[in-house]
């Protein structure tokens, strides 16, 4: 018998269902030191943990570039697939259709969306599938050596000095006029809010679309840039205030209704933006886009959730599908029996 | 454009000629979007219900209306079903194209045309009928709009007389097809009435063409290859569903989207599958995909175009090893081609779709029930293989009307491949996705979902190694490359054999696949009947090619490759599997101008390299 006692040691952190964040990490990044795009990871994984998804109902999905090769380096517990250039919208769509519990989680660049990939970009949202939309803007093409993609902002300079000197897109107010429901941009270096626009993310159904200005630290960081670190702390301009409550923890901070919109997502959760600007109204798709467009004439980058609606019906409700997910459909189900079949061929005779 | 290739006169003129009784093509030549399509399938179940062997084609053009189709019906009491070169009666009720259509008929044959159109002028060698359509529609009582449309039933009433079919059957005909539309159906019950009573009253019989009551027919069925191909796919557990409209293919999903509400639909009201239109080929072939890897059993239709823009992620699908069923209702090419005729023309690129080492599993359906067994074949060899396989249907079956035998309900149960359950992993504690456990070439694959920490792995078109980690290393590569083809070879011996027809000692065999097959039978009785030569015959029913193909060759001094497309691709294909020695053997016989191959250009230019 000793006559000390030991302490146990403290017993690891875990999350609503057991899980330590350990369980929620991927393999070591391949990108460069300081990318953006590591730091969204890390946001992923936080946000998923901290929600207690888990890991095995989370699928991976990308397309081709330097973001679509980031799934590997978070969540190694959750099935990925890293598609074709362009077309992980296609593939999320088809995942989804075969298993609609399952919880998508799509990570792509700004060139393969807004370049290759617009064309299923563009249907995903009109779609409002379930699906957590994330584009990892640095504006360039990292993987081929920063050439400009087409987020590039009229002006900004190539480290070789060549100027773009066409206009950009912004993917978010073509989610929202083509139909997503949750529509938002943030910034890898914006830790807060980016982790809890994640979160809300989690708690919604339908399409998610979040434009996250990820610096390329190697192509796209220096001076004349306007997707670099320096240019975004000192233009990033956020909309709203972004706070979230899941509905596991209980609400014990009141909020002013008077400058706070409150929307209960999908699963109960709270989402809360609190205003920045008194005219913004997030609920209200018009504005949001005419803001938008506002702020490319200001030169600014709104940050923020532009758009949220929470009630909308997904492309699975419109569906009407059995609740069992249509992969795991047994053959007794799936087969028709003889009779529908001798029925059939009557009907040929 | 006429449809049928001119034909030297007077080669077998049929003037005065004894009785021909069930051996005859129809031709009848009108406007697209007339309604004619109705009327046709009337006469069509007509001499069907008669008991005699028919099919029908339709020969239309890639536009909606105004432009000039051809439906041809062929009535056989020997059962060949092939389109037949020669038309016997036409159908004349398009002025745009009747007097091509007469100057290109054989001499003998008969014309039935609309009065005014005064085509009797044209010859003196063929038997023509003259009928006032628009004097008979309006006697019918029809309004001005509805008198265009019916102008179509009468001719079947007129050839009803002449042909002297059962009366009853082509009411019984025009009920069914107006089940559902009562008011349409008393309409052109008296527009066919009136067309066979004006013939009965005014018309002399001069052609010797006759349908009589035979019992070929009984029990059988009429469907389109398309049809087959979605009641097949319902049978298979098919549960998800992508296309995006492309003629030929597009009646594949539309049937199925019919079949699947009515039959698919649970008590609850909720669906077991889900069909989305894409918003191109790339997008449903990517839906296929996703949802292939997620689990369901996952399929899309298509013609050549699309396949050309599938072709990257085929190549995805065959190298990350993921299940996908794809039709191609292949139709005439390069290019948008014709896309409303019938070609073999998508072999080669399809064997080999998409860039790298890659290589596909096919099948070549001939028939509507090969149709709906080989649904439940495809699906099985794709979850089986973990790899696409494409079923070769054409327009020509996928579109057209055949006779058939009802289907059989599949007895075999659904093959789902080797998929591993959260019970699976517990008992092995881990697994390696690529890993050739079995050696068939095969893996194991886990579905996302599935609820063990050890069931995810990473799908990547990139480079990997057997746990499906990301890896460069040439060793990894070029094992993952062999391991591939191994389950390539494995396929060989669970693919659908060829159907082998031998017993002469033939020095000379016939290969043909897929709708060629029906002017092969009757091309073989041809060289029989007329040549004395007896051929052996196979038809290859898929690739990767089994034993029986390498033997038949071997076997044969001179083998003819019929195929409907310029190049001679399924004989290049053959080359690249068969030793060289045997290559000079193989003789090409191509057919491309985009009509269903007949039997008598096959005999005719197989006896020509035969050099007699």
């Amino acid at each position: 018998m000793g006559t000390t006692t030991n302490t146990p040691a403290p017993a690891p952190k875990t999350n609503r269902i057991g899980l330590q964040v350990i369980d929620y990490r991927g393999g070591k990044t391949t990108l460069c030191a300081g990318c953006g795009h590591n730091a969204i990871s890390e946001r992923i994984i936080d946000a998923m943990y901290e929600m207690g998804v888990q890991p095995e109902r989370v699928a991976k999905l990308s397309g081709i570039g330097c973001s679509s090769k980031s799934p590997a380096y978070f969540m190694n517990r959750a099935h990925s697939l890293n598609s074709v250039h362009g077309r992980m919208p296609s593939v999320a769509t088809g995942a989804m259709l075969a298993n609609k519990d399952l919880i998508a989680l799509g990570v792509t660049g700004d060139g393969d969306t807004v370049s290759i990939g617009v064309g299923q970009f563009v249907h995903l949202m009109r779609r409002n599938l379930p699906i957590i939309y994330v584009i990892e803007d640095n504006g360039c093409y990292g993987l081929t050596k920063g050439q400009f993609s087409a987020t590039a902002d009229l002006g900004s300079k190539l480290k070789s000095g060549v100027v773009n000197d066409l206009p950009p897109v912004d993917t978010c107010a073509m989610a929202i006029q083509l139909g997503a429901t949750f529509v938002g941009r943030s910034f890898s270096g914006d830790k807060r809010q980016l982790h809890t626009m994640l979160k809300a993310a989690i708690a919604h159904r339908g399409t998610v679309m979040l434009d996250v200005v990820s610096p390329c630290v190697t192509f796209n960081d220096h001076e004349g840039s306007t997707k670099s670190y320096k240019y975004m702390q000192e233009h990033e301009e956020a909309v709203n205030e972004v706070s979230f409550v899941p509905s596991f923890e209980e609400i014990n901070v009141d909020y002013d209704p008077g400058s706070t919109l409150e929307v209960t997502m999908h699963d109960g959760s709270s989402l809360r933006l609190r205003k920045m600007e008194e005219e913004y109204d997030p609920t209200d798709k018009i504005s949001a886009v005419r803001r938008l467009m506002e702020s490319h004439e200001k030169g600014e980058v709104l940050t923020g959730v532009f758009y949220i609606n929470a009630k909308a019906p997904n492309f699975i409700d419109l569906l009407n599908v059995t609740d069992q997910p249509l992969a795991t459909l047994p053959e007794s189900v799936t087969r028709p029996s003889r009779e529908v079949l001798a029925k059939c061929m009557e009907e040929l005779q | 454009m006429a449809t049928t290739d001119i034909v030297p006169r007077g080669s077998s003129g049929q003037m005065g000629r004894k009785r021909v009784v069930n051996d005859m093509s129809i031709q009848v030549a009108t406007v697209n979007g007339s309604g004619s399509q109705s009327s046709n399938t009337v006469l069509l179940r007509s001499i069907f219900q008669m008991g005699v062997p028919i099919s029908g084609k339709n020969l239309f053009p890639s536009n909606i209306a105004g432009l000039p189709t051809w439906f041809t019906i062929r009535a056989n009491k020997d059962g060949y079903i092939a389109r037949k070169k020669e038309i016997d009666l036409l159908i004349a009720m398009n002025a745009e194209t009747a007097q091509d259509d007469v100057k290109t008929l054989n001499p003998g044959a008969a014309v039935l045309y609309d009065e005014p159109l005064a085509l009797d002028k044209l010859r003196n060698d063929l038997i023509f009928y003259a009928v006032p359509y628009d004097k008979l529609a309006a006697t019918v009582g029809a309004d001005a709009k509805l008198r265009k449309l019916i102008k179509n039933m009468i001719y079947v009433g007129v050839l009803a007389h002449l042909l002297e079919i059962d009366y009853a059957e082509v009411e019984k005909a025009i009920r069914k097809q107006f089940a559902t539309k009562a008011k349409a159906a008393t309409l052109n019950l008296a527009a066919a009435k009136a067309g066979h009573e004006y013939a009965a009253a005014n018309l002399t019989k001069r052609d010797p063409f006759y349908i009589q009551r035979m019992d070929k027919t009984k029990g059988k069925i009429i469907v389109d290859g398309n049809s087959a191909a979605a009641l097949g796919c319902m049978f298979a557990g098919c549960t998800v569903v992508t296309w995006y409209p492309i003629t030929p293919s597009s009646s594949l999903v539309e049937t199925m989207i019919d079949y699947m509400k009515e039959h698919r639909v649970g008590p609850d009201g909720k669906a077991t599958f889900a069909i989305v239109q894409a918003e191109d080929e790339l997008a449903a072939i990517g839906m296929v995909i996703g949802a292939a890897w997620a689990g369901a059993r996952s399929m899309t239709a298509t013609a050549g175009p699309g396949i050309s823009l599938m072709a990257e992620f085929t190549g995805l699908a065959y190298f990350v090893e993921i299940p996908a069923v794809i039709w191609d209702i292949q139709r005439v090419g390069p290019s948008t081609g014709l896309p409303t005729r019938t070609s073999q023309g998508d072999v080669l690129s399809t064997a080999f779709l998409s860039h790298g080492d890659t290589k596909h599993i096919l099948l070549f359906p001939n028939s509507v029930s090969e149709c709906f067994s080989m649904a439940q074949e495809a699906f099985d060899l794709a979850e089986h293989f973990q790899t696409p396989v494409f079923v070769m249907s054409d327009l020509d079956l996928g579109m057209n009307n055949w006779m058939s035998d009802p289907f059989t309900y599949p007895e075999k149960p659904i093959d789902r491949g080797k998929v591993l359950t959260r019970e699976d992993i517990e008992k092995a504690g881990s697994f390696a996705r690529y890993k050739d456990v079995d050696g068939d070439g095969i893996g194991y694959r886990t579905l996302p979902g599935t609820e063990h920490p050890a069931a995810a792995y990473f799908a990547r078109g990139s480079g990997h190694n057997e746990r499906a980690q990301y890896s460069e290393r040439p060793d990894d590569f070029e094992r993952n490359m062999e391991r591939l083809n191994k389950k390539f070879e494995t396929a060989r011996s669970f693919v659908p054999r060829p159907e082998v027809m031998t017993g002469a000692k033939a020095k000379v065999g016939i290969i043909a696949y897929g709708t060629s097959h029906w002017a092969i039978i009757e091309s073989r009785d041809q060289l029989v009947n007329e040549h004395k030569l007896e051929t052996d015959y196979l038809r290859v029913r898929s690739y990767p090619f089994t034993r029986e193909i390498h033997d038949f060759i071997a076997n044969h001094d001179r083998v003819y490759v019929v195929e409907q497309n310029r190049d001679g691709q399924m004989a290049s294909l053959l080359k690249l599997d068969i030793k060289p020695e045997l290559h000079p053997r193989l003789r090409s016989i191509c057919h491309i101008h985009g009509l269903p191959i007949d039997a008598r250009s096959v005999t005719d230019e197989l006896m020509m390299m035969e050099g007699k």
